[in-house]
This record gives C-alpha cells, structure tokens and sequence, in this order.
C-alpha cells in the first residue's frame, strides 16, 4: 500500500528520521496559514510548495488547467496563495501518471531546505528494499541525489552502494558507517547520516514496509540530513497488524474498479485490451491474458476469482469487466479441481440471467471435476455463450469472435 | 522413487482443526496419503476425522514420528508455525497459508534452514506424488502416474499443465508447487535439481510467471550441467504491464530482467523448450520427448 508524502514523512519523524519540515494543507487559506506557521519556526520566507500524489516525477510534471509545476518554490509568503491554488484541484501529469494525470486534492507546504550556508548543500538518494534473491533487505544509496536509481544503475552502476542486512540481526551500527563513508561524508554530517540511517531502518522494519525511497536525502548547508522527499510502500499481507497505517489508505488515488472488485474478493487489475478476463488462479489468469494475446486480441484486465468460483462472484466479475466499455468479448476460464465445473456452470448461467442483455460474446472454458456436464449446461443455457473444454479450442473461439 | 513426499512420509497438518485444514486433509486422507495426525494448539488429545490432535508440532514428533508436515495456519501465525515443525525437526515442511507478511518469511526461510528442513511456498498448492501422496490442495485425480517431474510456481497453471501432459500421453512423478510469494522456501532451481536427480523423473516441466529471477537461475543451472534431462518451459505475463502485482504478492515487473519475454529469452538460450502459449505446454512436451 502506498501513502503520501506528508504522511510518509510524519511516520518517518516518530522514528527519529530528521526530515524537512512541513504542513499539509487542501485550500489555500490552510496553505497561507501553514506558511505562518512554518515561518514562525524557522524564520525564513521561502517556501516549497509540493502536489499530494501517488506518483513521481512531481516537480517536472504539469498542472493541465495552470501550466503550473507539481513542486514550486515561493520566494515570499505573499506568493504562497496564488501559487498554491495554482495546483489545488488540478490535475497533475507526470511520466508516472500516464495522460490522464491525478487530481491534487492537497499539498504540502515544506520550508525551504537548500539555505545558503558553511558548506554546499548535497544531495544523496536512499532506499530500503527487498532483495528477492537473497530474502533479506538491502539499503541502496548513491551520491547521486534527486535522479532515478533506474537511471544511475543503467548509466554508472558503480556509484550505487548496496549493504545487505541480516533479518535476525537487524541493522548494525558500522553498516550504516560503510554507507555513510562510501557516500564521501565527513565530519558531523557523516555522524549525522550514521543516525539518519539507522533511525531509517527502524522505521522500515516496525512499519513492515515494503519499500523506502528517499530521494532526495540532503546534506544542508549547516550538515544536518534530511528527508526531503518520502516514497513508502506498506507490504499488503501486513496491514493486519499496521492498523494505523491503513487508516492512511486514499481510495481516491486507486482505480475505483479495482477498489470495488476487492469488496467481492475479486483480485481485478483493468488494462488496456479488448477482450475481458475471469479466471481462478493468478498464474492460470496471466497465461490466459498471454493466450488470448497469441490469439490475436488484447486482455481488457487482470481478474482472479480465486478459490470460490459461485454464481456470486461471477455475477461480480461480469458487472465490473462490462463497466469497460472496450471490452468486445469475455473469455472465462475456470479449471475446475475442488471446486466443481457443473456448479461454476450454473452460476455463469445465473449471473448471466441476473444481469440480463449481455451484448458482448461470452466463451466459457471449465475443465476439471465434471467439465462435461459443465459444458452441457453451457449449450443448452440458451444464451449467448460457448464453451470450450480444452485450452486450445478456448482460444480458437477467441480467434472467431473478434 | 519421487522427490520430497511418497508413500512412506508420515504427515501431520498444522492448523490441522480449522474449516481449510479439515477440508483439505479430509481430501488428502480419502487420496490416501500417509496422514498420521494434526496439531491445533489448545485441542490436544481430541481426534479430529480419526485422528489424534496434538497441541504441539513437537508432541506429534514424538507420538507418530511424524517427518512432514502441512500448514494452513492463519497468516499471522504461519511463520511461527514453520519455525515450530523446523525446531521439532520436521524435514519437510509445505506452507499452504496465503498472505504472510514479509517480514516473517524472512526469518522464517533461514530458520528453516538451520535446522535442515525444506520448506515449500508459502502460497502454494503443496506437492503430490500421485499414488502415493498428496501433500497439498490440488484436485488429485489429474495427476496420473508416470516419469514427468513438474516445477510451478501457481497452482490452477500447474493443474493445467498435469492435464495436458496427462491428455498427451503421459504421466506424473511429482509435481511440485513452490508458490508465488517474494520469499520461497524452495527455489525453481532447487526444486529442478531435485527432479534432475530423481531416477523416476524422465522430463521437467517448469512453469513460472513474470518477478524475480528464479526461472533465470534455474534454466543457467541447466545448461551449466548440459542439460541431462530434457525440460520445457512457460512463462506467465507476457502481457502484464509493468509495475502491477498480478494476483500473488511475487508477480511484478520491476526491471527488465524480470519481464516474461526476457524469462523466455534466457530459457531458450539455455536449450530450455519454451511453450509461448499456455495452451501448447503438453504439445511441446512431447516434441521435447522425441527430439
């Protein structure tokens, strides 16, 4: 589960992680009374003024109805109304966001971190995430802040530095020093980033998060380490026990078919293609997408029914495929094991009467326990379904209808 | 011969009380399989579908010599339960539970380990010798008897498979589902090398889906040792976009590498035959076979 920025930040601050300061707000007049606010506790008139979304690429992205950026710098408070409102409401694109872009319901508005000072300010890039291969979690860090870790790990591999951690040790004091040493600091800025790191780390394992990305991480003027930016994903199968965190979840930043799928316990990603899917089974459901690909379509989604296959949930299915309207065919594919094929049979009839006026061709594809009689009360429904028993004749009906 | 269950394993089921447990090793016990008993913590002493409850992995050990075991336990508590059967001793040890948050897989996994247990999945359909015994939650009589080994990690694909081999001639050794979460117990390249060296097992079928680099590894394995036995290949998500979970918490593009077409790419270069749609995987098995 992803979670803002601000929020990201203020579950990152409860662990110690020093990061740049800030208030959220969603109108201007809270924007302009957030600035104050944060005038009054660092004394300065600069502000930083970044969009609420579920994407990066915030600060070269653009504001559709404004031309305006998703992250703008206000010289004085007097610029903060204006250049706030020129980004609430508005729908921000990013290369992230694809075209259609996301609505900025709020905005943060952060105190400027990049004063002049003692020193040049730095920035570094830090991230905490899985490595699959091993099963532990690895930090990744690279002088080269404020870029796309994608974009250095292509270009100049070497400069990424990766320490692995041991889950039943934790992370220990002198690997957050090699990082902290192999990123060139020195003096209170290496102390300062030694505690940056470990606090991290704390926070990552007590949130049972997935990933971290804190891109970037500054070194400012005065040596202080902050978190300027803030990219947390939350793993899934923990959220039973990160109550708190959950309660963060904004279901407007989510495709709304894909939230009410999960309300039937239906597993739906929607996708670009023509023909819609119902499969039980994630691996089964991705290799019947690839299926009706090689038949000369494009899946319209990703739909797992999961274990129970009933008139129910097929129902459900059915409605949220046909809410696209792109999709010229549906291709159900059930291999029937515990679950019976004359029963999932009956329940794609039901559904199917339930609903009512189908218009687009239906091909049903059940084998396993009883796919005979599956089959059989498929033909004889009377309505506008096929059925198929084998995966390949499956897939020659696609090839007819489209 | 088979690899990691047969007819002389003696099972146990962990969570052995609850609806998916009893369902399942009701269906497990009426395929035949050697079940000697379950543990729930809190009911030991009480037998449940004939057989004795007992309150810890360690007790069933000592009663029924048990040496496998099967986990249904609730997520939460999953990880626990497969450290528990690793320090019993327990040396097989197949995790059914969906859901398992990472972080205890995590400790889990290399717990398991150093203790000399294999674990499989967790979020898989289990494994199955057919005749002989089935440790999971696959609909058994698919899988006839005979010399192909199969490697998956989903489970209605890996039904899918056991069928078209079945419909093509031939039959089943072990069929094994290693499960589709970020962190696995067994890897498809443990899990081939396991078939590799199974006298019973002729010809390989290994089905994964787009994330990780397990099929990668598994198929540079391969070739590392000429290919001994013939193995065919497929891989699920071609067209999954980028940077979506399909379904299991492990099936995601994150980088070049991990995409279907690169999988397929470095299969066939390792002299992998690769099935490229789902539908042909028995047809290209039996043109491994003969060629």
């Amino acid at each position: 589960m992803n979670i803002h920025e601000y929020q990201a930040k203020e579950i990152l601050a409860r662990y110690g992680v020093t990061i740049q300061r800030g208030k959220v707000a969603s109108t201007v007049d809270e924007a302009v009374a957030a600035a104050h606010a944060i005038q009054k506790e660092t004394g300065s008139e600069w502000f930083v003024i970044k969009a609420q979304i579920h994407a990066g690429g915030r600060g070269k992205g653009t504001i559709n109805e404004t031309g305006s950026h998703g992250v703008v710098l206000a010289k004085s408070i007097d610029q903060v109304g204006a250049k706030s409102e020129a980004i609430l409401g508005g729908t921000l694109v990013t290369h992230q966001t694809g075209p259609e872009g996301k609505k900025v319901n709020k905005i943060l508005i952060a105190e400027d971190v990049y004063y002049p000072g003692a020193s040049e300010p730095k920035e570094y890039y830090l991230s905490i995430l899985l490595d699959r291969a091993k099963g532990q979690n690895v930090i990744m860090a690279s002088t080269e802040g404020g870029m796309d870790i994608e974009t250095v790990a292509e270009h100049t591999p070497e400069k990424i530095i990766k320490e692995w951690i041991d889950p039943a040790v934790g992370l220990r004091r002198f690997q957050a020093q090699k990082v902290a040493f192999a990123l060139g600091l020195t003096g209170m800025a290496l102390k300062e980033m030694v505690k940056f790191i470990q606090a991290l780390y704390i926070a990552f394992e007590q949130t049972d998060s997935a990933m971290f990305e804190i891109n970037p991480v500054l070194k400012t003027s005065d040596d202080k380490i902050l978190a300027v930016d803030a990219k947390v994903d939350i793993d899934d199968n923990a959220l039973f026990r990160q109550k708190e965190i959950l309660q963060l979840r904004d279901l407007s930043e989510e495709d709304p078919l894909e939230v009410a799928a999960a309300t039937h316990g239906l597993n739906y990603v929607k996708l670009d293609g023509n023909v819609g899917v119902m499969v039980n089974g994630a691996g089964l459901a991705m290799a019947t997408m690839d299926m009706i690909k090689l038949s000369g379509g494009e899946p319209a989604n990703f739909l797992d029914v999961g274990g129970g296959a009933n008139a129910e949930t097929v129902e459900a299915g059915f409605r949220i495929i046909l809410k696209d309207p792109n999709v010229k065919a549906i291709l159900v594919n059930i291999f029937g094991g515990i679950v019976r094929c004359d029963r999932v049979a009956n329940g794609v009839v039901e559904a199917y009467k339930k609903i009512g006026a189908i218009e687009v061709p239906i091909i049903v594809r059940l084998q396993g326990t009883n796919a005979e009689e599956g089959a059989q009360i498929i033909e004889s429904s009377g309505l506008k379904v096929t059925s198929a028993i084998l995966l390949k004749d499956a897939a020659q009906r696609v090839k007819e209808v489209l | 011969m088979s690899v990691l269950v047969n007819k002389s394993s003696k099972i146990i089921v962990q969570g052995f009380t609850g609806t998916e447990g009893s369902f399942h090793a009701s269906q497990m016990i009426e395929y035949g399989s050697p079940v000697l008993g379950g543990v729930t913590p809190g009911k030991g002493g009480q037998v449940h579908l004939g057989l004795p409850v007992f309150n810890t992995v360690q007790e069933a050990v000592d009663a029924v010599g048990a040496d496998t075991t099967i986990i249904f336990v609730p997520p939460a508590f999953a990880a626990d339960a497969i450290m528990e059967a690793a320090d019993a001793g327990i040396k097989i040890i197949i995790t059914i539970t969906e859901g398992i948050p990472v972080k205890d897989m995590m400790m889990a996994k290399p717990y398991a380990k150093s203790k000399g247990a294999t674990l499989i999945g967790p979020n898989c359909p289990g494994v199955i010798t057919p005749d002989e015994a089935k440790v999971g939650i696959m609909p058994g009589f698919i899988f006839k008897k005979g010399n192909v080994g199969i490697v998956s990690k989903s489970g209605t694909l890996t039904y899918e498979a056991a069928d078209q081999v079945v419909k093509a001639g031939y039959g089943i050794s072990t069929a094994i589902g290693i499960g589709g979460d970020p962190i696995i117990g067994t890897s498809t390249k443990e899990a081939v090398q396991l078939l590799m060296a199974d006298p019973e097992t002729e010809v390989i079928v290994m089905i994964g889906e787009i994330g990780g680099q397990y099929e990668a590894d598994a198929a540079q394995w391969i070739k590392a040792q000429n290919n001994p036995k013939p193995v065919v290949g497929f891989i699920a998500g071609q067209t999954a976009p980028k940077g979506k979970r399909m379904g299991h918490a492990g099936a995601i593009i994150g980088g070049a590498d991990d995409t279907a077409e690169a999988k397929m790419r470095i299969m066939r270069e390792c002299g992998i035959f690769v099935a490229n749609s789902p539908a042909d995987i028995g047809e290209t098995m039996a043109q491994a076979l003969s060629s």
